[in-house]
């Protein structure tokens, strides 16, 4: 068994292929209602990989992720349905305008420190929120939102099925986790782990740490903006509910309780967040006590969550001692 | 004249936030944390509250203004050892884990708070039962009207905060209280037993919030379970508007955030004035971090 584990670590291509095709085959025995839930947890997962790269790898509190969720749904539905744009078209307005968002929300507040920043990006999300429930320019559909959205269609094939949702949900998970994979390793990568480790030394290193930290920014809310579009996508309704505070600290929890900064921490803390309740009814109604409680406990027991990337835990680990 | 009634309106809302962000305040004055739980906290004081007076209405067949008090002393008391049971269960153990832990597992806090009020109690809106509040008013000249239980909520509001402030004035505790705040390890070493003081904050900071969620409540005459939410929201807003940490600082910052809150709702539309009160925070933080009165909050090396 080890020595299989070993032969797997020594060749990624294998395991990440093998993943891949379970990926693939893992809604066909499944019936409409179970293709949905797991669409729903990839949704989560695509949101809570471009959080980590805010949270996780750049070290910053971000509150208020779902206002680029919703953002990126709105944009694409009112491209739509007031310029008749194909859905699918509308995917990379939606990164491009949540981003630019991103961009002019966080410029002026980066130099707050971590839990002001925390409070003022839930400040921010309320905003984007209230503005949309006042039917802001009269383009937002107020408390009730947007519907009728057309479904998208990929050469003539028309996009209606939960199965066909999946299918395009895994295509842009796949690329997200490459992109974010790349990410990590790449020099900015490096640069967001140590402006979170020890900013002042990171600036002293020459590294511009405003520019690194917009970055991560508007990256990962570009990329919450995409979610926002597949989710728009398969729903064709949208309301105000998707930038609910509620939301945020969801994709926040599937990040933290994961483990930060950690892939497969966010798969995990999808499962635990999104799957979880949705299976398990009575779960569902008592869903946010149990969540306080896996937050507290999890705080106190194990504070680097439940798949940790090593160099977070060895960065909490020292810490404490 | 509509102006001076906004005016007594405001500060009448400004008296709320100015009790409940008093809370927030004094928790970060000794632990430098942000305690998401308080307006949750808060939130039960209006829900025991109501509790308390369906129990005594229905005992004395008819509900009256007497059974404020009562419920008033019941509902300080059990949300203030509330208060004090979650710093020693979810923050004490954190207390040297960095930032990102105590936030999270005060968050984790609110949520179990909100949950158990909207399963027990349901998600609907809640009433207190007539009688219990009392009615009436004065009406001043111009048309400006004040009520008897606008008055008392003023008064109320007023005795409280003067108390607190004369408690970390005057007394030893008090001054233990502001030396923590200060330097929590150099006043170890002069012999204050730092543990017990921050349990006294947690006393205090929730009895305070627990007599604003009862006044609130009364006041409204209806809530649900989302007041912990967006009142608290909204009173962390007003201590940081008059500076975290500082105490005259909260109580002048809940009152200009409601009065400018009641003035922009009067003024420009109801619908905005959430999106005022958050856009104050944003201005607030961007331009003079340190609140109206308080310390320095922006990260400086």
């Amino acid at each position: 068994m080890t020595q299989l584990l070993v032969r797997l670590r020594q060749r990624p291509l294998l395991w990440q292929a093998g993943l891949l095709v379970l990926a693939i085959l893992l809604p066909l025995p499944l019936g409409d209602y179970y293709r949905t839930v797991i669409w729903r947890t990839g949704v989560y997962i695509i949101l809570g990989l471009s959080l980590n790269i805010i949270v996780g790898y750049a070290g910053l509190f971000q509150l208020g992720h779902a206002a680029f969720y919703a953002l990126g749904a709105y944009t694409a539905a009112i491209l739509n349905l007031r310029l008749g744009v194909p859905l699918l078209a509308t995917f990379p307005i939606s990164v491009v305008v949540a981003g630019l968002f991103g961009y002019l929300i966080t410029r002026p507040i980066l130099h707050l420190r971590g839990d002001y920043l925390a409070i003022v990006t839930i400040a921010f999300g309320e905003v984007v929120r209230l503005a949309l429930v006042n039917n802001l320019f009269g383009i937002t559909g107020g408390a009730n939102g947007l519907s009728g959205i057309q479904r998208p269609n990929l050469f003539g094939l028309e996009l209606r099925q939960p199965i066909y949702h999946y299918y395009l949900m895994l295509f842009f998970l796949v690329i997200t986790i490459f992109a974010v994979r790349r990410l990590e390793h790449s020099r900015l990568g490096r640069a967001w782990m140590y402006v979170r480790e020890d900013e002042a030394a990171a600036e002293a290193m020459g590294i511009d740490t405003v520019q690194v930290k917009i970055l991560a920014f508007v990256l990962g809310s570009g990329w919450a903006g995409l979610a926002g579009a597949l989710y728009a996508a398969k729903l064709t309704v949208i309301s105000p509910d998707l930038s609910k505070f509620m939301e945020s600290v969801v994709m926040f929890c599937i990040v933290v309780l994961g483990g930060t900064g950690s892939i497969p921490g966010v798969f995990v803390g999808a499962l635990g967040m999104v799957t979880l309740p949705e299976l398990s009814r009575p779960l569902k109604e008592w869903r946010d006590a149990w969540l306080g409680i896996a937050m507290v406990a999890m705080m106190i027991a194990r504070p680097e969550g439940l798949w940790p990337s090593r160099r977070v835990q060895l960065e909490i680990r020292e810490t404490k001692e | 004249m509509q102006f001076i009634q906004q005016l007594i309106n405001g500060v009448t809302i400004g008296s709320f936030y100015a009790l409940v962000a008093l809370g927030y305040t004094m928790v970060y004055g000794v632990l430098k944390m942000i305690n998401f739980a308080h307006g949750d906290l808060f939130m039960w004081g209006a829900y025991l509250g109501l509790t308390g007076m369906t129990l005594l209405v229905g005992w004395a067949t008819q509900g009256s203004a007497w059974m404020i008090a009562p419920v008033a002393i019941l509902v300080i008391l059990v949300v203030a050892l509330t208060g004090v049971l979650v710093e020693r269960v979810a923050y004490r153990p954190l207390r040297s884990a960095g930032r990102l832990a105590p936030i999270i597992s005060a968050l984790g806090v609110a949520f179990i708070l909100e949950s158990l009020a909207r399963n027990l109690y349901g998600a609907k809106w809640q009433t207190y039962p007539s009688g219990v509040t009392p009615s009436g008013g004065l009406m001043l000249s111009g048309g400006v009207r004040i009520g008897i239980m606008q008055i008392a909520v003023l008064i109320a509001s007023f005795v409280l905060m003067g108390a607190l402030y004369l408690f970390v004035q005057r007394t030893r505790l008090g001054m233990a209280m502001r030396a923590v705040s200060l330097d929590a390890n150099v006043s170890r070493l002069m012999g204050v037993d730092v543990d017990r003081i921050i349990s006294v904050v947690f006393l205090i900071g929730p009895g305070l919030g627990g007599a604003a969620g009862l006044i609130v409540a009364l006041y409204y005459g209806s809530f649900d379970f989302t007041l912990g939410w967006t009142f608290g929201l909204k009173a962390f807003i007003a201590a940081i508007l008059g500076g975290i940490g500082n105490i005259p600082g909260a109580m002048l910052g809940g009152m200009l955030l409601g009065v400018v809150e009641t003035l922009a709702s009067g003024y420009i539309s109801p619908q905005w004035k959430d999106v005022i009160a958050y856009i104050v925070l944003i201005l607030i933080l961007l331009f003079r971090p340190t609140g109206l009165l308080g310390e320095r909050i922006a990260e400086k090396v």
